[in-house]
């Protein structure tokens, strides 16, 4: 009877080539290149049209209040939230507010608010469960559940290399070729070219870093930056402009069209193409399965008017955020929901994080200007990240890139004080007065990396606005990412002595993941990629192992996450995706590219 | 899942739809199809987002309003009943079918001057268009003027046919360009300054004129006002773009390219090019009044914090993404319409192939006055090397009301 009702108040939509859930990064990438092929796709956004002019508009792009407080441009919890807890023992409650992580939402999702650091993964991040275990012995990654990727470094160049000239990323290579390059980072793989742009120009802050890193024999080199150095125009015809340095980036969209993201690398081509369309304000309540629950027949939607559509289509691409990915996996029964009791089930393995933490060194004479800024604009040492040095001796494994990367000045949140100083009244605002300019801070990004007891799944008590179940995150810290955490916060203690302030501070990670504070937006896994679909989702092209028809693209396919910002990664695997369909899926539609 | 489609250029579709016809009529097709181009006539007669010609958005001419009629072979709303006859007397006379007389927002007094070979090739390809019933209301002028007969009267004191008078002294390309800009082109239809009737000031060819709340700038080679600073490159590459080192195109023009000249063969671009760079002279130019140090003082602090992001400190903006104000032609015209428009409304630029981005300014109505738009405009006009007249609020008051009535 129930089933009845839904039918009958469902519009069913003429079909479509493709349709596309969610038009952000990867959505938009994986659009340009289908339509290209001739396809006709159609992407379904759950938020808002985002343009520059009209929606960060240059008089008001600079609100910290509405966009940095308030959060405007980002997913609001009573449209999507999800239940936390540390560990499987607990009942978990659902984030009522977000703040350890802010999803997008909208069209450009969360690259219209991004920094811009545009990092590629190494090799050994990729073939990691292998690496390791020559390395250092099985017994070092017992506790841990990495897993490799299926992919190698090499193979994930060319991707790198397109997504990089698309999104004119400003840096300095340290290996093209395998031959080192002074001033880049020499612990990367090789790339087959230079970035598009050279670095941006640096403040004092990370030059001082980098000046103090190399007086003690680490290799700094300039953070890649999709914050544009100099006016650029990408492969697409696309002109960028330069970075204005206004410090306005992360929380922000940006009005001067310097900062990459769908709207200024894709989106005024693909609009223009009479072989694609978007339809925002419309959310995918689930993708729809065939009889026997083997390939994908179109997903449906609900307008804000509540109106519900079933749009069918030949494939289904899930481009939401990595989280929403997983969660759409498990609403609509695609593959087998994880169990951490028994080990079987992939949707929801391997959800991974971030593990950072951060150092302030206080001077009394000097002055860093912090409001000259940009969200990628810094030095970045990766000494002591992945495995660019030998763990033999060590407890841990992983690393993390020290970054020094002052992303802003903001008035209202750029408040830094000597450690002990009050939190309000006249002490603080003298501290705050005297800490504004004078304060260096720099930060680890480490690794994250995957246990049987970190995971999603669906929560069994709260649902969403629809009566869907909410998605139920466990995770906390592993022993072994706090050990990592630990010993990098020992080398940035060494780098801030080394500066020669008044004092400094090293702010350490500690075990009890805690929800409230903001942390970082790099969650990931959920759908992960491999070679075993006993162990991933879905295989190394992104296409799941148990519905071919249907690709899941973005961080949710990462096995485990490398000390670096993901969207680099993200956006080389979409490219990867969209090369495959291109190339192979379409030859023989419906069809697995991987035999299990 | 349907095999890719191939790309289709425009004559091998209309080869693939019409197989039957013969070669040479399919080369009459195409080439009137290339007359549509060059005339605009979608920039009209098609409706944004509407199917092709089948009627276009109302006119707003000083008289009243008037609606683009649907120009597709369909028989009760089209031109489906018109002759080839009917169709060369329209275009030559501004007389159509049975008689009727049309006003001269369609811009027979240009198209006159187009050959009878042109005009044939162009009825040819129109007749292959997708008939699409539509009836479109087309004449809504208030009385008298919704009397077609008085344009009888308009004609006689306005209007002679013509045909295009090539000068033997001049190159071919110069001729052709002449052909264009004075015939299909219709250049003038904006550029031209009206008489009180509404018909072209001929002494003031292309001289700059004021329709529909934007500034058609001078497009003679006046160096203070006109094209005297650009190339001839530089006029072919804002024609096929949009964009060039000196301006981006806004309002009516941006629209002009999208549907026409970016469309342009280059030789015919240049051709125009090298004919508006030959017309006009700088005798008349006069220094502007020198702006009140006051009002420039306010207009740069103005400029500083709202401007100079994207314009620059120094005014030379960003290559195709933010277009410079030094020496730009939409700074330098005599009237500051179009400026105060952009500033107030916002203006994107147009998406061709060569320039795709679509950079926009964003509406600033909302955070400038309309005498901090009058200090800061009169700032930018007598800057770098800029000489403009300075821009009174009431100016700025009068674009506003048009917008907010």
């Amino acid at each position: 009877m129930a089933r009845e009702k839904e039918l009958t108040m469902t519009t069913i939509l003429p079909r479509k080539d493709v349709v596309i859930v969610g038009l952000g990064w990867t959505g938009s990438i994986l659009a340009h290149e289908l339509t290209d092929q001739g396809l006709d796709v159609l992407a379904i956004e759950r938020g808002p049209w985002r343009d520059t002019a009209t929606d960060f508009n240059i008089g008001y792009a600079q609100d910290e209040l509405r966009y940095s407080v308030r959060r405007d441009l980002f997913l609001q919890p009573a449209v999507e939230t999800l239940t936390m807890r540390n560990d499987p023992s607990q009942t978990a409650l659902p984030m009522r507010d977000f703040g350890s992580f802010l999803p997008g939402n909208g069209v450009g999702g969360a690259g219209v608010h991004w920094n811009g650091h545009t990092w590629r993964f190494w090799d050994s991040d990729f073939q990691i469960k292998t690496n390791l275990t020559k390395r250092y012995g099985a017994a070092r990654i017992a506790d841990l559940q990495v897993e490799d990727w299926g992919v190698t470094g090499a193979e994930m160049e060319p991707y790198y290399d397109q997504f990089e000239y698309l999104a004119g990323i400003s840096g300095k290579a340290g290996n093209i070729k395998g031959k080192l390059q002074d001033g880049g980072n020499p612990f990367e793989d090789p790339r087959a070219r230079d970035y598009p742009n050279p670095p941006m120009e640096m403040t004092y802050a990370p030059t001082l870093f980098a000046n103090v890193g190399r007086s003690m024999g680490l290799h700094p080199f300039p953070t890649p930056s999709a914050n544009m150095s100099r006016t650029y125009v990408n492969p697409l015809g696309i002109t960028m402009g330069q970075c204005t340095y206004c410090g306005f980036c992360e929380r922000f969209g940006c009005a001067n069209y310097s900062k990459s993201s769908a709207q200024t690398t894709i989106l005024p081509v693909l609009m223009k193409k009479a072989n694609f369309e978007v339809r925002t304000d419309s959310e995918v309540l689930h993708v729809d399965l065939a009889a026997g629950g083997k390939s994908a027949r179109g997903v449906t939607y609900v307008d804000t008017s509540g109106q519900e559509f079933f749009q069918p289509a030949d494939l289904v691409l899930l481009c939401a955020y990595g989280l929403h990915n997983a969660r759409l996996m498990m609403l609509s029964g695609i593959g087998k929901i994880y169990d951490p009791v028994t080990g079987e089930g992939t949707v929801g393995r391997n959800y991974c994080y971030q593990t950072n933490a951060g150092a302030q060194v206080f001077f009394d004479d000097k002055n860093f200007n912090p409001f000259i800024a940009a969200g990628a604009l810094g030095q970045t040492i990766d000494d002591f990240n992945g495995d660019a040095f030998d763990h033999s001796g060590l407890d841990f494994v992983g690393g993390a890139g020290i970054n020094c990367i002052p992303t802003n000045g903001r008035p209202i949140g750029t408040r830094p004080t000597l450690p002990g100083t009050p939190k309000w009244g006249s002490a603080w605002k003298k501290a705050t007065v005297a800490g504004y300019k004078s304060t260096l801070g720099f930060s680890s990004q480490g690794s994250s990396y995957a246990t049987r007891t970190n995971y999603l799944d669906l929560d069994p008590t709260y649902k969403d606005r629809f009566g869907r179940p909410l998605m139920r995150m466990t995770f906390d810290f592993p022993d072994n990412d706090i050990r990592m955490s630990n010993y990098l916060c020992d080398r940035m203690e060494e780098i801030a002595k080394a500066s020669g302030g008044k004092q400094y501070n090293v702010a350490r990670r500690k075990k009890g993941w805690d929800s409230v504070p903001y942390q970082s937006t790099h969650n990931t896994g959920g759908a992960i990629m491999g070679t075993d679909p006993k162990r991933s989702a879905v295989n190394s092209f992104l296409q799941s192992w148990d519905v071919p028809n249907v690709f899941v693209i973005g961080a949710s396919a990462f096995p485990q996450n490398a000390g670096k910002n993901p969207t680099g990664t993200v956006g080389a695997l979409a490219f990867r995706a969209a090369d495959a369909i291109r190339t192979q899926y379409l030859r023989n539609p419906g069809a697995p590219l991987v035999q299990a | 899942m349907r095999t890719p489609a191939a790309t289709l250029c425009a004559g091998a579709a209309l080869l693939a739809i019409t197989p039957a016809l013969g070669a040479d009529q399919a080369d009459q097709i195409i080439r009137g199809h290339y007359q549509a181009v060059l005339g605009d006539c979608a920039g009209c007669h098609t409706r944004p987002g509407g199917r092709p010609l089948a009627g276009g958005l109302p006119l707003a001419t000083p008289f009243g309003a008037l609606v683009p009629p649907n120009i597709t072979p369909d028989h009760e709303t089209g031109i489906g009943n018109w002759s080839q006859t009917d169709f060369r007397n329209m275009m030559k006379t501004g007389i159509g079918h049975d008689g009727v007389r049309l006003y001269p927002a369609m811009p027979y007094p240009a198209y006159t001057r187009m050959t009878e070979q042109d005009i044939a090739d162009l009825w040819a390809y129109l007749t292959t268009v997708e008939p699409v019933s539509n009836k479109v209301e087309a004449n809504q002028l208030p009385f008298p003027l919704n009397i077609r007969l008085s344009m009888w009267g308009w004609n006689l004191l306005n209007f002679s046919e013509a045909s295009f008078q090539a000068d033997p002294s001049k190159s071919a390309e110069w001729n052709r360009g002449a052909y264009i800009v004075q015939g299909a082109g219709h250049c003038g239809t904006c550029h031209t300054p009206k008489s009180f009737l509404g018909a072209d000031q001929d002494t003031s060819f292309l001289q700059g004129a004021s329709l529909q709340g934007w500034f058609a700038p001078d497009i003679t080679n006046n160096a203070q006002s006109g094209l005297g600073k650009w190339s001839e490159a530089d006029v072919a590459t804002y024609l096929k773009t949009g964009v060039n080192a000196h301006s981006t195109a806004s309002g009516p023009m941006a629209e002009a390219i999208e549907n026409s000249t970016s469309e342009m063969t280059d030789s015919d671009l240049k051709a125009i090019a090298v004919y508006l760079k030959s017309l006009g002279s700088d005798t008349a130019n006069a220094q502007a009044p020198k702006p009140d140090e006051a009002r420039m003082v306010a207009g740069e602090a103005i400029y500083h914090d709202n401007c100079s992001a994207c314009h620059g400190g120094d005014g030379a903006g960003a290559g195709a993404l933010f277009p410079t104000l030094v020496g730009n032609s939409i700074v330098a015209q005599g009237n500051p319409e179009t400026l105060a428009r952009v500033v107030l409304a916002g203006s994107q630029a147009v998406h061709t192939a060569g320039a795709p981005t679509t950079p926009a300014m964003p509406s600033l109505a909302w955070r400038l006055k309309d005498q901090e738009i009058a200090d800061v405009l009169t700032y930018v006009r007598g800057s770098w090397g800029n000489s403009a007249a300075p821009v009174a609020s009431d100016d700025v008051a009068a674009v506003r009301k048009e917008l907010v009535p």
